[in-house]
């Protein structure tokens, strides 16, 4: 079987052209913000780069980057339309917090906390794809109430029963039986990230070689031919969203169990990486291989952006908050919605070459008088 | 006994005064999107107006310290961004949904930016001087009779007019409203940016009359809330009110309660239960405008 790259090469421009696009933005609210551009984009672009510690940290936050963006595709390819990765991801990472503080051996407790933290994240989307399957609620609405749910949920556990009483801001540390084992001694890149990498793989295999699959894609393209060819769309719709919230819920997961141990009462370690994950599964057309290319792109960014905080902030001036990406990601995503960008841009510039041609011929004329 | 004097607070104006500034909010937002569904165009960005129309609101009250030009300013807000809307799922026939997420995300981000650019503060922006904000009137707000007129002559215009028919026909079935003469594109256009306007005002109400200032997360979910009761209302204004009443209430009821009765996390989230609640139980029957969410293609 041959593989054609040039039906790839139309997407691939319409993401970059969208994330040239909200760069860009970014960079006019960085200058009209009076701070130089040279150093927005060296610390931008840069901070990923400036040690080995730093690309490290890249790196790993490219797990909960694809795992939101793979619980907004997976249910996106059945037309579905999930922005409850956010609360997914809170609730995951509440349930293994939870089984991470009890006593269970080393091996065991990991794949004990990983497996209900998917299951706990995969209850919460089911919700919103059970709301939608059977009462016709829309899911936008039910998984930004999920969402706000969650949160509090999250935020009353931690409050009133998992609180460190040694730390009451914070959750308890979850126990070294049930860390994941890091890849590069003391650095944040964990077992998480591979694990990321395969459960990336395994989507494309569900979604593209599964029947599963292949009942999920009939029912986003079209679920009344999908039901006259057999296919249950209400169970398809909640299936997907059941596995969309697991991978959110294995974001959650991750989080706890690899990077930071705990969650802070008010969740602010682990806020907005499930919206995040939108763009992510956006650029990377809401397929496992582009979402891995975006979400490296976007951790580059994050990065980068943790950088500018600094690197803005001298001679008295207040740094460039890394809320700046969420505004960047916005514009990057608003990008994406624009139908036939890079067609527009190539007919500007045919046409552009088109005048300069007639121009030059004109300029012929006239010279060969 | 006991109980009774934990209710007391319903006894006071001051909670009817509350409830209805809840009501607002979310009831100009529903309407608004009820006027663009009704065109069969849905605004997944109403969330990201609200909180655009109050940020910018804000900013040009504090530095111009006039309450004119902030609530013109909001205003704009909302223009633009009905516009940009319209340009993308109606010009253009693009998704619906994609570029309001995208809006949201925005609005968030440049909130947070600019809060702590400003005024070096993540959470809330100074309050803004007495002459910029809204006069209550003996502690109600204006904005309440605004809603109460906006609803009521939506109602009027959509059930009672030549536009209002053909608002509808171009929800229901554009190919045959397209046929009768009506031109699609300009109809939807107006639609969505009155829409977006009257969203981006819920957004003034907040900052300019509620609040005072702009607080992180001003809107709090309110635009969702708003979609929510969009469907709640099978698209009718005068239900959207009648919702907006509930919703205001069962906020301010959350607010009112006495903390240490419950914990104060059960009574946050009770809004956004009740509207999954209501969501999942009244709108099973509810049947949307037919050609709401698909963008129209000339043949």
């Amino acid at each position: 079987m041959r593989l054609d790259l040039r039906q790839y090469a139309k997407p691939l421009a319409e993401s970059a052209l969208s994330v040239l696009i909200g760069v860009a933005v970014g960079t006019l609210l960085v200058i009209l913000a009076g701070y130089s551009p040279v150093v927005f984009f060296k610390a931008l672009f840069g901070g990923a780069f400036r040690s080995r510690n730093a690309f490290l940290d890249t790196l790993s936050y490219m797990v909960p980057l694809t795992l939101t963006a793979i619980s907004f595709a997976v249910a996106a390819r059945a037309s579905v339309f999930n922005i409850g990765a956010e609360g997914q991801m809170y609730v995951g990472a509440l349930v293994a917090n939870a089984i991470g503080v009890v006593a269970l051996p080393n091996g065991v407790h990991q794949v004990v906390a990983i497996l209900a933290a998917f299951l706990a994240g995969g209850l919460w989307g089911w919700i919103a794809g059970i709301l939608k399957a059977k009462r016709q609620v829309n899911e936008v609405v039910s998984t930004i109430m999920l969402n706000w749910l969650a949160f509090y949920l999250v935020n009353y556990v931690a409050t009133y029963h998992l609180y460190d009483p040694k730390a009451p801001y914070k959750t308890e540390y979850v126990r070294e039986t049930a860390r994941l084992p890091e890849l590069i001694p003391r650095t944040s890149l964990t077992l998480d990230w591979v694990l990321t990498i395969l459960i990336a793989f395994l989507m494309f295999f569900l979604v593209w070689k599964t029947s599963l699959g292949y009942e999920i894609r009939a029912t986003g393209i079209n679920p009344t031919a999908a039901e006259y060819g057999g296919v249950d769309p209400s169970k398809v719709i909640s299936i997907s969203m059941f596995l969309s919230g697991g991978a959110g819920g294995l974001a959650g997961a991750f989080l706890v169990l690899g990077r930071f141990g705990f969650i802070t009462t008010t969740l602010t370690n682990i806020l907005n990486w499930g919206f995040d994950g939108i763009a992510v599964s956006l650029v990377g057309r809401n397929h496992p291989i582009g979402i891995l290319f975006s979400a490296l792109f976007f951790a580059l960014l994050y990065n980068g952006a943790l950088e500018v905080q600094v690197a803005t902030a001298t001679g008295g001036k207040t740094g460039v908050p890394i809320e700046l990406v969420l505004a960047v990601m916005g514009i990057i995503v608003i990008a994406v919605a624009v139908p036939g960008l890079w067609d527009m841009v190539q007919e500007r510039l045919l046409l552009r070459r088109k005048r300069v041609e007639v121009r030059e011929e004109a300029a012929g004329t006239v010279g060969g008088e | 006994m006991q109980v009774a004097e934990l209710l007391r607070f319903l006894l006071y104006p001051t909670f009817y005064a509350g409830m209805l500034r809840m009501m607002v909010p979310i009831t100009l937002g529903a309407v608004g999107e009820i006027i663009s569904e009704r065109s069969g165009v849905v605004n997944i960005g109403l969330e990201g107006i609200m909180m655009l129309g109050a940020l910018v609101s804000t900013y040009v009250g504090h530095f111009t310290g006039s309450m004119v030009l902030a609530m013109v300013s909001g205003l704009v807000v909302g223009l633009a961004a009905g516009f940009l809307h319209a340009g993308i799922a109606v010009n253009l026939a693009g998704d619906q949904i994609i570029d309001g997420v995208g809006l949201n995300l925005f609005a968030v981000g440049i909130g947070e930016v600019l809060l702590y650019l400003t005024w070096g503060s993540f959470a809330t922006s100074p309050q803004l001087p007495p002459e910029v904000r809204v006069p209550s009137i003996h502690g109600f707000s204006p904005f309440v009779v605004l809603t109460l007129l906006v609803a009521a002559a939506t109602w009027v215009v959509v059930e009672k007019t030549r536009w209002g028919l053909r608002l509808k026909a171009v929800g229901e079935d554009p190919v045959a409203a397209e046929a009768a003469g009506i031109d699609v594109f300009k109809v939807r256009t107006i639609a969505t940016v009155v829409g977006s306007l009257l969203t981006a005002s819920a957004g003034v109400f907040l900052s300019l009359d509620w609040l005072g200032a702009y607080t992180k997360n001003i809107s709090a979910g309110r635009g969702f809330i708003a979609l929510a009761l969009v469907v709640f209302s099978r698209w009718n204004p005068l239900t959207a009110l009648l919702g907006g009443l509930i919703f205001g209430f069962l906020f301010q009821l959350s607010q009112s309660i006495p903390s240490g009765v419950v914990p104060d996390q059960i009574l946050w989230a009770l809004p956004y239960l009740v509207t999954l609640l209501i969501s999942a139980g009244f709108l099973a029957k509810a049947r949307p405008p037919g050609a709401v969410g698909r963008p129209y293609k000339r043949v």
